[in-house]
């Protein structure tokens, strides 16, 4: 290394590959963070991908992007990047806003021809003029070089060769992180484990990438080290949202004994949840992919009334579908996970985007009063533990449970201290008893938890008849009776009311002496929590609740609220979580709020800008 | 399976009185289907019933046995559910025209399709009776209803043309009236591994009477019905002295004996022709000029989707090195921090 280089210590850093959507960006960011996360480094990562599957080559709309923040106490992919990777015109142009003053742009200099601009909708043949970007810039022919790099394999096309130039912009950013590769050439090779050929071409532009930001490295001074962190003992591995929630169902199901059925039908961004769960065979997880939304909510309530542990998952779209099905699991009172990894809406909206838009939807969007239980997923590995929780409600409450994940944690993803299942509380289904024959009723309740006993096909003595049309409460025979309606309807929202006993209290994380409260809810945990731990390191007193339970909210919400002078909800949607406290809660302190509905997760800047401007302004 | 006490059609009776009108034909099917029950000798307890809503699917609640009355056009969906999640259970599905044919079709072809061992009594009277008379996707064009005053202006479904057409493997007919033709094709659904459809005609005397008054009572089906029987030659009439012979490239009528027509020209039934041409034929024939064809027009085996979904799993076990949520975990990249 020469003398002349600046090494840049920084706590955290942010790495945002983009390109072409076919140019594999997905591929190398995966890489980058597996490394940063097996070397120690807390992760986060989001990917921002086009809901296209091939917009047309070089325009912006076919830009795919992938973030990683790396560093310590990293809890959201982060806003301003280090360092952006940028493969062509385009995905310069559309990055761009997550440039700050000292980032460092790669781009490969190769696809930044006349033509390549005109594509990207450059009207000057200077894109960074134009862009008025005055940052540091490694232009680096990554094209040419992969075709030097592996001019020797004769037998492989330049079609194919070109296809490495994601490894290569991998190996360079490896080279201004200090991140060994041995870590990522062994990901190549497991990746490609059924195509020899390709691995060795990877592996081999991976060093040249390497090299060359050893070799040229003085057309850019700096490179950085990240602070290295003392992590929590354990076994780790780096998982998404929808794959911590998959990894919770069977976790769930074995914990229970119970068989897992998941019926669905494929919707972004849920589908994954689906992907993981059919590889399972060897775990007895039965998958059914549906002939439409409908039949995978109706399938998993035949399967629940069968015996199993039922899930059907979907987004909001689907939720629409679905919420026919989901009120006859209320009416039926039987277990079911409804799993609702939101996007953009309404309507098709944006499939691929993130929002928190189906909150009141979860709630209330069903005929009737139909209360059902609805919690939210905060970061991707706090999915695992969502969906036990889920299902353990559902079970031992004989109810459908509503999960509320969304597009960012869906697809982000975090490191995970994998748990071990001795340390999960048991899952036990609250099933008749021998001794019941003879005395029980569809609908007979434990008096406490006012949960009803499930007799599952097969059990000698409990034939019965359940179904859509409201029971008597001690019959179970179909009843228009006017006063045991209004009991049943009582009975099904104080069933749901009583979850909360068991449920833990709200704990505000933050200053103890603040006046002012932070309320969030679900994906946008991290965000939030990040705000308020920089906001409270400049020395401003704020606190954070973050809700993971919406209904039942936990027993201590209302004393909770009540001890801030100041509220200040923040949600991805026009103020739903808000609207629902001040119904829950009258004369609350004032409620501020923080709406962005833009798609994208909060920033933030952004967002430390907003609460101090209501703290000081209003 | 078979229980040592013989069971009886009282075993499948919960003495909850069917609510239908007076002379509906769903009283038929209902007695027809506890002697059918009770002649499969499945228990009540493992005798699943998911119905769906219509007058007909209010039959969950007249019957013993683990009976789940669902929502509008979704009991197949449930079924489905069930079955493949328990395969030890006897999975029945009752339903209605509009139920399979109008908001259900989607679930009724799908199931079809994929062959899960459920049977589906699909009860049609050409009408929507609960709702009060609204005609339905297998009313007669032109059928004038409260929702059609001056007639329909689209053409029925054959529910046997969809039920065949998304590659169902059983198909009989039945009529409510008919206690005994009835008990024999629900007994032979039960049989059937894998979907099977029953078409019960039933006639709604409050809202459609006389639909099916060609084959309704026991004289008119002797004349316009032909029972079909597998290895049997078509025969129908009083005195079974007419046959249905092939004539070019269609079916006709002939009385045996007469025209140079032998009983050696008269087809003989195959419920177990994989192809479905001739199965197809026979159950779309009606009059005037063909009898209404009932029994068990088609009935082939072929897997079902809960057998192939207990085979992957099997497969895949024994291939796979992992099997609880430990081993799991072993299988991914994972590092430990000391």
């Amino acid at each position: 290394m020469k003398e002349d280089i600046i090494v840049k210590q920084l706590k955290n850093i942010v790495v945002l590959f983009s390109g072409d959507s076919g140019d594999g960006m997905q591929l190398a960011g995966n890489i980058f963070s597996a490394v940063c996360a097996i070397l120690g480094d807390d992760i986060c990562t989001f990917p921002d991908y086009p809901a296209e599957i091939r917009a047309p080559q070089g325009t912006i709309g076919g830009v795919s992007g992938f973030k990683i923040h790396a560093g310590k106490d990293v809890m959201t992919p982060g806003d301003l990047c280090n360092v952006l990777v940028a493969m062509n015109p385009a995905a310069l142009k559309k990055m761009k806003s997550f440039l700050a003053p000292d980032s460092i742009i790669i781009i490969d200099v190769d696809t930044f021809t006349p033509a390549d601009l005109k594509k990207a909708e450059f009207v000057t043949d200077n894109p960074f003029e134009e862009l008025g970007i005055t940052n540091d810039v490694i232009a680096a022919p990554l094209s040419t070089m992969c075709l030097h790099s592996l001019a020797k394999m004769e037998d492989m096309p330049n079609k194919n060769k070109l296809k490495c130039r994601n490894i290569m912009a991998l190996g360079l950013v490896c080279w201004m992180f200090e991140r060994p590769l041995n870590h990522a050439k062994k990901m190549i090779q497991e990746k490609f484990a059924s195509k020899p050929e390709i691995a060795e071409a990877n592996i081999r532009v991976l060093q040249d990438g390497y090299n060359y930001g050893h070799n040229v490295h003085a057309t850019v001074a700096v490179r950085y080290k990240i602070e290295p962190r003392t992590p929590q003992k354990g076994l780790y591995t780096e998982i998404n949202g929808n794959k911590a929630l998959a990894f919770g169902l069977m976790a769930a199901a074995e914990k229970a004994n119970l068989e897992l059925f998941l019926g669905s039908y494929p919707i972004t961004p849920a589908t994954d949840i689906l992907h993981e769960l059919a590889k399972h065979k060897s775990l007895g997880v039965k998958t059914v992919q549906c002939e439409d939304e409908i039949s995978g909510c109706c399938m998993a309530i035949g399967a629940s009334y069968a015996g199993s542990l039922a899930v059907t998952s979907t987004s909001g779209p689907g939720i629409c579908l679905k919420s026919e099905a989901m009120n006859l699991a209320i009416m039926a009172e039987l277990p079911l996970v409804i799993i609702d990894v939101q996007r953009g809406g309404p309507s098709t909206g944006l499939p691929t985007k993130t929002e928190q838009t189906d909150l009141l939807q979860a709630l209330f969007g069903r005929n009737g009063e139909s209360p059902m239980p609805v919690l939210s997923a905060l970061t991707p590995s706090d999915c695992f533990d969502t969906a036990y929780m889920a299902c353990k409600i559902a079970i031992e409450h004989m109810t459908p449970v509503i999960i509320l994940s969304d597009a960012f944690v869906a697809n982000g993803s975090s490191i995970w201290r994998i748990p071990e299942l001795k340390d999960y509380p048991p899952i036990t289904p609250h099933d008749v008893t021998a001794d019941m024959a003879g005395k029980w009723a569809p609908y007979l309740r434990d008096p406490q938890t006012l949960v009803r006993y499930r007799a599952v096909p097969g059990t000698e003595g409990f034939c019965h008849v359940i179904g859509g049309l409201e029971k008597d409460s001690n019959t179970g025979k179909i009843s228009y009776e006017p006063h045991n309606h209004e009991d049943m309807v009582e009975k099904r929202r104080t069933k749901v009311e009583l979850i909360a006993q068991s449920l833990p209290e709200l704990k505000v994380k933050g200053s103890p002496d603040a006046d002012t409260l932070i309320v969030g809810w679900g994906g946008t945990y991290g965000h939030l929590l990040e705000a308020v731990t920089r906001m409270n390191e400049d020395g401003k007193k704020v606190a954070l609740a973050h809700f993971q339970w919406i209904n039942p909210l936990p027993k201590n919400t209302e004393e909770v609220l009540r001890s801030y002078k100041k509220i200040i909800v923040a949600e991805l949607n026009s103020g739903q979580f808000a609207a629902y406290l001040r119904m829950k809660y009258q004369n609350l302190p004032y409620m501020y709020q923080i709406n962005d509905i833009q798609g994208q997760p909060f920033v933030e800047d952004t967002l430390i800008e907003q609460i101090t401007h209501i703290i000081n302004e209003k | 399976m078979i229980e040592e006490k013989k069971l009886t059609a009282e075993d499948f009776s919960n003495n909850v009185k069917g609510r239908w009108c007076a002379g509906c034909g769903d009283f038929g099917i209902h007695s027809s289907l506890k002697k059918a029950m009770a002649e499969i000798a499945i228990p009540p307890s493992k005798t699943v019933i998911i119905s769906g809503i219509g007058c007909s699917s209010r039959m969950a609640y007249h019957l013993n046995g683990y009976c789940f009355h669902t929502i509008h056009g979704r009991p197949i969906a449930i079924a489905s559910g069930c079955k493949i999640a328990n395969p030890d259970m006897n999975v029945w599905t009752i339903c209605g025209d509009g139920d399979s044919m109008a908001i259900g079709g989607n679930h009724f072809i799908h199931a079809l399709r994929r062959n899960v061992d459920i049977n589906i009594v699909l009860l049609n009277n050409r009408i929507y009776g609960l709702t009060k008379g609204q005609y339905s996707p297998t009313s007669e064009r032109g059928f004038v209803s409260k929702s059609s005053p001056y007639g329909t202006v689209e053409d029925p479904f054959r529910p046997s043309e969809l039920i065949i057409g998304a590659s169902g493997e059983f198909f009989a007919r039945c009529v409510a009236t008919d206690g005994p033709g009835s008990v024999a094709a629900l007994i032979a659904a039960s049989r059937h591994k894998g979907t099977a459809v029953v078409e019960v005609l039933t006639n709604c005397v409050t809202f459609n009477n006389g639909s099916f008054d060609r084959i309704y009572s026991k004289e008119s089906r002797e004349e316009n019905a032909l029972y079909l029987e597998h290895g049997k030659p078509m025969l129908f009439g009083k005195n079974k002295e007419y046959g249905i012979v092939q004539h070019g490239f269609d079916l006709k009528v002939v009385k045996v004996g007469e025209g140079g027509y032998t009983l050696k020209d008269v087809l003989v039934h195959d419920a177990h022709c994989t192809d479905r041409t001739l199965h197809t034929k026979l159950s779309s024939l009606e009059g005037p000029d063909f009898p209404l064809v009932l029994g068990v027009i088609r009935d082939v085996t072929i897997p079902t989707y809960e057998e192939e979904v207990e085979k992957q799993i099997q497969e895949v076990s024994a291939k796979k090195n992992y099997h609880n949520f430990a081993e799991l975990i072993k299988t991914q990249t994972t590092w430990t921090i000391e």
